[in-house]
């Protein structure tokens, strides 16, 4: 265990930014955290790094509390979300900068900057100025400044956040590639959350300053732990229900839901592609119509209205679509064939459950 | 030629025509008057004892004004943007009057509260300390005018900076009194130097208000601008223009070597041409915001 | 530390403004309002109010029609010699205002080309209402510019091409399009040149002759008076010039408020 926060909290004034949050990071980790803005995730990143103290809870890095360490003797890497790069200094005296306030050798210093130019792709552009450099390569270097003197963990803000899109791409590749090569444990903070699928091994979901689901990208996606969590990672359809004898309804749709009482409502989310289509308007029970269809490069979106008047979204892969090439206004049967009752307001997620009904002739 | 191409070429040329008529032409009037008898009669003009008094104690007081409103101002600036006190805004407001009082106005409001009827010019007189018509009132006008200059070109940069580029110092194990020497300094330097050199021309030239803390004494209390004033009165022309040629040359001399000391470390050398007039100096003072800290 | 530098802060802003200014205001009132207006209302200083009012007035104008002018030709277009030009605007702020007002006596005093010339078309300069509006243009200059030229180049030229297309010739896209946008900007220069023209002493002093009840400003009465050792008279016109100060001082504050919300940008400090 590299990094460990033990129920963390953060007040400015009486406003709690961040509220009791635990959470490990394991050594050699890539880790995300995630959440809109202004849901507390940069405020732990810099109480980690002692740039803010903790209202309460505990810091370890190492197994050693540094609570009380001041951010000089913590031995962080930090990457700003602006780069916040020396202006009036060179690359190269921004790489060495932390190296020279350690006093290492000239020699060594010198050293250490050529192998990090090189390893960032950065040959050759030590003695430039960071408003000659492009925003990907002012980002490499505030990458390399904080990782010359050789940081325990390396944490950083919105590391893509300043620069354009293709760019990003390539950086955030970039990052995987570094990270496979150094092995430094690195924590960073992103709204983003496809970047924060693809970059992290594991990643947190923030909202609001509480901590709402730690897990691979796979499970948070698969497994939202909260209604926050499913609509804010990818796309899902949500419907409020309410529950009778046993079964919850709405517009005609019916889902199992045992164990709630009678007429509580309750949130049904399910993802677009847990809805198949059908041209054929027997097929399934329920019917439809085509509303819009988007295409979206590997996959298509089919928005449909229900006889209700409900509009769901479903996803289809090219080759499904090609099967029956959906038109606007053209009837459809369709079914949904996984669910999951949300929980309100951080209560206990729901498992993912399967509905039995299908097809209507087989 | 489209009519739009027609309207900007009339544009063109009347602000062309505009400036070149209301500010090159007195400038090369006075340029040619200067030389108009020679080199050396202008080398003599230069050496007349009154004008070589009035230009050493302009220059003296200039730079007295430079190093105190420096160091005031640098202080002025880092509690206007970094503290938060009583007062602060009322402080932060004053800080633009220079701008908009007559500097007549300022020169009587000196002399009355400085001069011996006063019970504080009285006071320090009695220390041995006589402010009027004499350097220290020559010193406290100059520094009256050009009071905002280092206060407003640097509060911006020090607000600018927003603390992030020292906390990447510190993160990276400097202690604030590294951060502050090897990062903070280093960036507000453009501004801080931008600050101080306005301030050094504009105490050269100044005269509505010295006149009147100055007095007029020949050799002791006579700036330049003032001993360019009585030989205009005195139908001197020749010796107003050697003084006024020289202060003119010092002050565009001093803005040149402004221009090298804040170019942007890394862009190549200008050449002497385009240095003096180029428009670096609109880059500074875009430098100098009129913001107000939060 | 922090109580000390905020301390020596105050110090300084007392004893180079806060002082100062509130002791011209005890002088001047000291004497009793009778004497105050009595001062004030001398037909000498009447007519130092109305020649300022007159000359701030005219300079204003003209300012504000070529500052405008040469901040459009500045942001809006290339030519060759751009640089010169933009070198040139800034000069006055470096130029000692009693050289600028000698400049223009070489100019256009007795027995040079050009003030041969006026004095056969018998046209007075020198030592009248013309020299005085001159040398007030000159030292005013760049304020209008330089407030509007980068509040140009941020609002760039998509909205006057939008008017184009839709048929707007020249003129109309200057009324309605681009001077809504720069007006705040405008109204801060205007602010400065006021305040500057108002108080402008030196270069005023040597080309106008300074002739009682003829081309006596109101700063070249106050120091008039202060070289005839009226004090009483020139603290108490200094106090009404002081006043007039701090309102444009506020002026100055809302126009700001206005053109940061406006354009999102402060406006510029150019330096008096």
């Amino acid at each position: 265990m590299k990094i460990e926060v033990r129920a963390l909290s953060k007040y400015f004034g009486s406003v709690e930014a961040v509220s009791n949050v635990s959470f490990t990071v394991k050594e050699g980790e890539l880790l995300g955290l995630l959440g809109p803005s202004g849901s507390g995730k940069t405020t732990v990143l810099r109480m980690i790094a002692g740039l803010e103290s903790p209202s309460s809870g505990d810091i370890f890095i190492d197994h050693v509390r540094v609570n009380d360490l001041s951010v000089q003797q913590r031995n962080i890497g930090f990457v700003f979300q602006h780069y916040a790069l020396f202006k009036h200094m060179t690359v190269a005296d921004n790489v060495a900068f932390g190296l020279s306030i350690k006093k290492w050798a000239k020699r060594e210093i010198h050293q250490r900057v050529a192998d990090l130019l090189q390893l960032m792709g950065l040959p050759g552009l030590g003695g430039r100025y960071p408003h000659q450099l492009s925003g990907g390569q002012r980002q490499r270097v505030a990458i390399a400044r904080a990782l010359a003197p050789r940081p325990s963990v390396l944490l950083l803000d919105e590391p893509f956040g300043a620069v354009d899109a293709q760019v990003r791409q390539e950086l955030r590749e970039w990052l995987i590639r570094l990270h496979d090569e150094l092995a430094v444990t690195s924590l960073f903070v992103t709204h983003d959350q496809e970047e924060a699928m693809e970059v992290s091994n594991r990643l947190i979901v923030f909202s609001k300053g509480r901590l709402e689901q730690i897990g691979s990208p796979a499970e948070v996606y698969e497994d939202p732990a909260t209604e926050f969590v499913a609509r804010f990672i990818g796309s899902m359809n949500i419907v409020e229900a309410e529950v009778k004898q046993g079964v919850a309804h709405v517009a005609g749709l019916e889902f199992p839901a045992p164990d709630f009482p009678d007429t509580q409502r309750i949130q049904i989310g399910f993802r677009p592609y847990y809805i198949k289509l059908s041209e054929d308007t027997t097929h399934f029970r329920l019917q439809a119509r085509v509303r819009h269809v988007y295409f979206l490069g590997v996959a298509y979106r089919v928005e449909i209205e229900t006889e209700s008047g409900l509009i769901l979204r479903s996803r289809m892969n090219k080759e499904e679509f090609r099967q029956c090439r959906f038109e606007v206004g053209q009837p459809v049967s369709y079914a949904i064939t996984h669910f999951r009752i949300l929980p309100q307001d951080h209560g206990t997620p729901s498992p993912a459950m399967g509905i039995p009904d299908s097809p209507l002739t087989p | 030629m489209s009519r739009h191409a027609i309207t900007a070429l009339a544009l063109r040329s009347a602000a062309i025509g505009y400036v070149l008529c209301l500010i090159l032409l007195p400038l090369t009037a006075i340029g040619f008057q200067s030389f108009e008898d020679g080199l050396t009669r202008f080398i003599d003009d230069i050496q007349q004892p009154q004008a070589k008094a009035a230009l050493i104690l302009t220059i003296e007081a200039a730079l007295i004004t430079t190093v105190i409103n420096a160091v005031f101002g640098m202080l002025s600036a880092w509690v206007l943007v970094r503290y938060d006190f009583p007062g602060r805004a009322f402080l932060n407001a004053l800080v633009d009057l220079p701008f908009a009082v007559p500097t007549l106005v300022a020169g009587i409001m000196i002399a009355a509260l400085y001069g011996a009827t006063s019970p504080i010019g009285a006071w320090l007189l009695k220390g041995g300390i006589e402010v009027l018509y004499n350097v220290p009132g020559i010193v406290l006008a100059m520094l009256f005018v050009t009071m905002p200059f280092t206060i407003r070109s640097l509060q911006p940069v020090l607000m600018e900076l927003e603390q992030d580029q020292e906390e990447a110092a510190y993160t990276l194990g400097a202690t604030p009194w590294q951060a502050f020497w090897r990062v903070t300094v280093p960036s507000v330097l453009p501004g801080l130097l931008t600050g101080i050199f306005l301030t050094f021309v504009r105490a050269l030239g100044e005269f509505g208000s010295v006149v009147i803390v100055a007095g007029n004494i020949p050799l002791k209390t006579q700036v330049a601008a003032v001993y360019v004033y009585g030989e205009i009165e005195s139908y001197n022309p020749q010796g107003a223009t050697s003084v006024s040629v020289v202060v003119l040359i010092v002050s565009f001399l001093a803005l040149m070597l402004l221009e090298r000391l804040t170019r942007p470390p890394g862009e190549r050398l200008p050449t002497l041409l385009t240095s003096i007039f180029s428009p670096q100096l609109l880059v500074l003072r875009s430098i100098l915001k009129f913001n107000t800290p939060h | 530390m922090r109580r000390l530098f905020i301390s020596l802060v105050w110090l300084y802003f007392a004893a180079l403004l806060i002082g100062p200014i509130a002791y011209l205001c005890a002088q001047a009132s000291g004497e009793g309002l009778t004497v105050f207006l009595n001062e004030v209302m001398r037909p000498e200083a009447v007519h130092g109010f109305w020649l300022t009012t007159e000359i701030t007035l005219i300079v204003l104008l003209v300012n504000l029609l070529f500052g405008t002018m040469t901040a459009m030709v500045l942001a809006r277009q290339r030519f060759w010699g751009q640089t010169f030009l933009s070198g040139l605007i800034d000069l006055p702020f470096s130029v000692s205002p009693v050289i600028t007002g000698f400049m223009l006596i070489l100019l256009v005093g007795p027995g040079t080309i050009l003030g041969t010339w006026f004095g056969t078309m018998d046209i007075k300069i020198l030592y009248a209402l013309p020299a005085m509006i001159l040398v007030t243009l000159f030292v005013t200059f760049p304020f209008v510019v330089r407030e509007l030229t980068p509040i140009l180049m941020a609002i760039g030229t998509d909205s006057e091409e939008a008017a184009r297309t839709l048929g707007a010739n020249e003129w109309q896209i200057f009324i309605r399009v681009t001077l809504p946008a720069i007006r705040w900007g405008m109204a801060y220069g205007a602010t400065l040149t006021i305040a500057r023209a108002i108080g402008e002493f030196g270069a005023v002093l040597v080309v106008s002759g300074n002739i009682l009840q003829l081309t006596q400003t109101a700063t070249l009465h106050i120091y008039q008076s202060y070289v005839d050792f009226n004090y009483v008279g020139a603290y108490a016109v200094a106090a009404v010039l002081l006043a007039v100060s701090f309102l444009i001082l506020i002026v100055l504050e809302l126009v700001k408020a206005r053109t940061s919300v406006m354009t999102d940008r402060s406006p510029q400090m150019v330096i008096p």
